[in-house]
């Protein structure tokens, strides 16, 4: 195995990348994907750790945050395919019903 | 060890361009497809560290199942329109914000990890691979013994999601 | 630094050897499927088939491979170039990587993987990509819609097959497909016997995972011209064509390894049956002895020709196959007897399986699309996991089945928790074909 720091830097360009997506983008199937970017620099933490230390939790709390993932990635689509057919639209700033 | 390095290097790199190519695509299914990428790559990078199952997992899951519902969503709303609308809001000075933060964190996470611990974090050498295996096996009954709680939470919170899926995206309920 | 690289490659040439074999193989095998599909569409409709190129259509699939690469390629003006370019190719290396994990025999496989089963099913189900994207990218109607049909039949046959693949996971005790070939051998019985309702679950959702006919939706011709391959020709049309009789293949040999005990012999631990390990060899001398008879009815002299090169093929199999039988004990030809007599067992199955798949072809008409879906989600996926729930109760039963003996307490516990399964899957269909109060399901 590599030094910890080589996975380290990895999962936070990752984790990066992915706040940026988030912040930055409008369309909101993107914004749900760069999320999914998150989740996984986390991923790679987790492992990269259980490995270091022998142990098989980080591996265990990995499928916990796919399982995670999965269930967000359901419910935010769900959400995301109403809208849309109430609105037109994918776009988070054009999503301000509340600013009536 | 030398395929251990090219491997992570590979993987890695290959995680990261895919990474920066999902925010900076205009086409959302192109996104998804470089988002693929990088999950493969990840996975990659979980045999690298000799968690099999944890591989297998991603691809079916991740790459299997989350990406096609991505995909299969981005299809029925029709982005045409979207497509030639602005892709990016006035934020970056604010992600910029974000980026230098998380930098700053990590430096002083790597900083104090090398002056001030007593046990050197990064440098501590790792368990043999031999102490994680067998791999699917260890996972298997460390799922259902120590963490019997949390999955079958995981579980329920699985069937909450499905059934909100369904409860949103049906015309009439 | 080349004498290090081949130290380094050493153990992974035999591997390499493997794939580049199956990489060569694999097109010429599907096309032959091609033609065993035509000829036997043909034999169940009181006709003869491809007759015209080499003798009884012998060289047809060579002939189509030409056709199909010397054809103008196309690439319609709105699509999306890279992804049409990319979308066929991802189909094929899904098809195609997961025989890497398949045990052709006790020696000859790519990878020995400890999560071998796991890996085949979710390469298999990176080629829902393939598809939705080449339905996407040509921007076409009808492709958009074959595409959205295959990838929801698709996503929700998944879930049917991998609970009925965990049938035998459960016997087997592990994930490792030799590891699940050795339980059987073990236990001296294939799990087809202990898990029949597994067993035709996963014939039903494999089916409809590679698209065939009568679940065969997303191409349905009548209604969506070619579903998702409507805007590909040529070269490109091809490698679709490959990607689905490459699956066709690889869910044959899943079944083949799981139910159907892989490369072993029938009656493999019992002695009187030996005689059995003749067959292979006679089979081979009944194939060559039929094509010598028939070369000299060959109306030209080039397929004359052909039909004795396919006899001394035979032949030379027929060989390879009885030495073992007839070498002197310790000799080479012995020792590789259990690797020939494997392939040749593991392909007869995967072979009797692809037939299976044709006869229904066409014998089933079509089914509708809400039909499908009814049948996946309604019948096929309670049956799985109430399949699960009770080889789960019978194994817990008898716990003796891990030391690999399967006793009588072990086949009645297997029997009462069969009949259960099957009085559910009754009750459900009858359920089902009640009309419901309101049309539930909206489809496409």
């Amino acid at each position: 195995m590599l030094s910890i720091t080589h996975y380290l830097v990895l999962s936070l360009a990752l984790f990066t990348i992915g706040v940026i997506g988030v912040v930055t983008r409008r369309n909101v199937i993107i914004i749900l994907m760069s999320i999914e970017l998150i989740l996984n620099a986390v991923n790679i933490n987790l492992v990269a750790f259980s490995r270091l230390f022998g142990d098989t939790a980080g591996q265990v709390f990995a499928i916990f945050i796919i399982t995670d993932a999965a269930a967000e990635a359901a419910v935010g689509l769900g959400i995301m395919i109403a809208f849309f057919r109430n609105r037109e639209t994918v776009l988070a700033d054009e999503m301000d019903l509340l600013k009536w | 060890m030398l395929f251990d390095k090219i491997a992570f290097y590979f993987f890695g790199g290959l995680a990261v361009i895919s990474a920066i190519l999902v925010v900076t695509r205009r086409n959302a299914v192109h996104s998804a497809i470089f988002l693929v990428t990088a999950l493969l790559a990840t996975a990659g990078i979980f045999l690298q560290l000799h968690a099999e199952f944890l591989f297998i997992v991603q691809v079916i899951l991740y790459v299997g199942g989350i990406m096609v519902l991505f995909v299969f969503v981005i299809m029925l709303v029709n982005l045409d329109v979207a497509i030639r609308q602005i892709q990016f809001n006035r934020m970056w000075l604010v992600a910029l914000l974000l980026t230098v933060a998380l930098g700053a964190q990590v430096y002083m996470v790597f900083h104090y990890a090398h002056t001030g611990m007593k046990e050197p974090l990064f440098t501590l050498p790792a368990r043999p691979a031999s102490a994680l295996e067998p791999n699917t096996e260890r996972i298997g009954l460390a799922l259902f013994s120590d963490y019997m709680l949390p999955f079958e939470i995981a579980s329920i919170l699985l069937l909450v999601a499905m059934i909100g899926a369904v409860v949103m995206a049906k015309r009439k309920v | 630094m080349l004498n290090s690289l081949y130290e380094f490659f050493k153990p992974h040439l035999l591997p390499l050897l493997f794939a580049a074999v199956i990489v060569a193989v694999l097109p010429l095998l599907a096309g032959y499927v091609v033609l065993l599909e035509r000829k036997v569409m043909a034999d169940m409709q009181a006709r003869l088939g491809p007759m015209r190129v080499g003798p009884h259509g012998l060289l047809q699939p060579i002939a189509d491979a030409l056709k199909l690469l010397l054809k103008e390629d196309i690439i319609p003006e709105n699509a999306d170039k890279w992804i049409f370019w990319l979308a066929p190719l991802l189909s094929v290396t899904a098809a195609m990587l997961a025989m890497a994990a398949i045990p052709f025999g006790p020696f000859f496989q790519i990878a020995n993987l400890n999560v071998g089963l796991l890996f085949i099913l979710g390469v298999g189900s990176m080629g829902i990509f393939g598809i939705v994207l080449g339905g996407w990218a040509s921007n076409s109607h009808y492709s958009l819609l074959g595409a959205l049909r295959s990838s929801a039949q698709l996503v929700s046959y998944e879930t049917a097959a991998g609970m009925a693949v965990v049938s035998g996971v459960l016997l087997g005790g592990t994930l490792n497909t030799r590891g699940l070939v050795e339980a059987q051998a073990r236990g001296h019985v294939w799990f087809v016997f202990l898990a029949p309702v597994g067993f035709f679950l996963y014939l039903v959702a494999s089916i409809a995972e590679t698209n065939r006919a009568p679940f065969d939706m997303p191409e349905a011709e009548s209604e969506l011209v070619a579903g998702y391959m409507t805007e590909y020709s040529g070269f490109r049309w091809a490698l679709y064509f490959l990607a689905e009789y490459t699956n066709m293949i690889v869910v044959a040999s899943i079944a083949t390894t799981l139910f159907l005990g892989g490369w072993l012999r029938p009656f493999s631990s019992w002695h009187k049956a030996d005689f059995l390990d003749y067959v292979p060899m006679l089979l081979m001398l009944l194939v060559a002895g039929y094509s010598l008879y028939r070369a000299p009815k060959q109306p030209i002299s080039v397929q004359k020709m052909f039909m004795v090169a396919v006899a001394g093929l035979c032949l030379l199999l027929a060989v390879i196959l009885g030495l073992p039988q007839f070498a002197p004990a310790g000799s080479m030809f012995v020792a590789m007897k259990p690797g020939v007599h494997g392939a040749f067992w593991f392909l007869l199955k995967v072979g009797t399986y692809l037939y299976l798949f044709l006869w229904l072809r066409f014998t089933f008409p079509r089914y509708r699309f809400d039909q499908l879906m009814k049948l996946g989600w309604h019948l096929l996926i309670p049956v799985s996991i109430v399949n699960v729930f009770s080889l789960g109760i019978a194994l817990y039963l008898h716990r003796s089945a891990a030391e690999g003996g399967y006793g009588w307490g072990m086949w009645s516990s297997i029997a009462v928790t069969t009949v259960f399964t099957l009085l559910i899957a009754a009750w459900l269909l009858r359920k089902s074909e009640q009309p419901p109060a309101t049309p539930a399901v909206d489809s496409f």
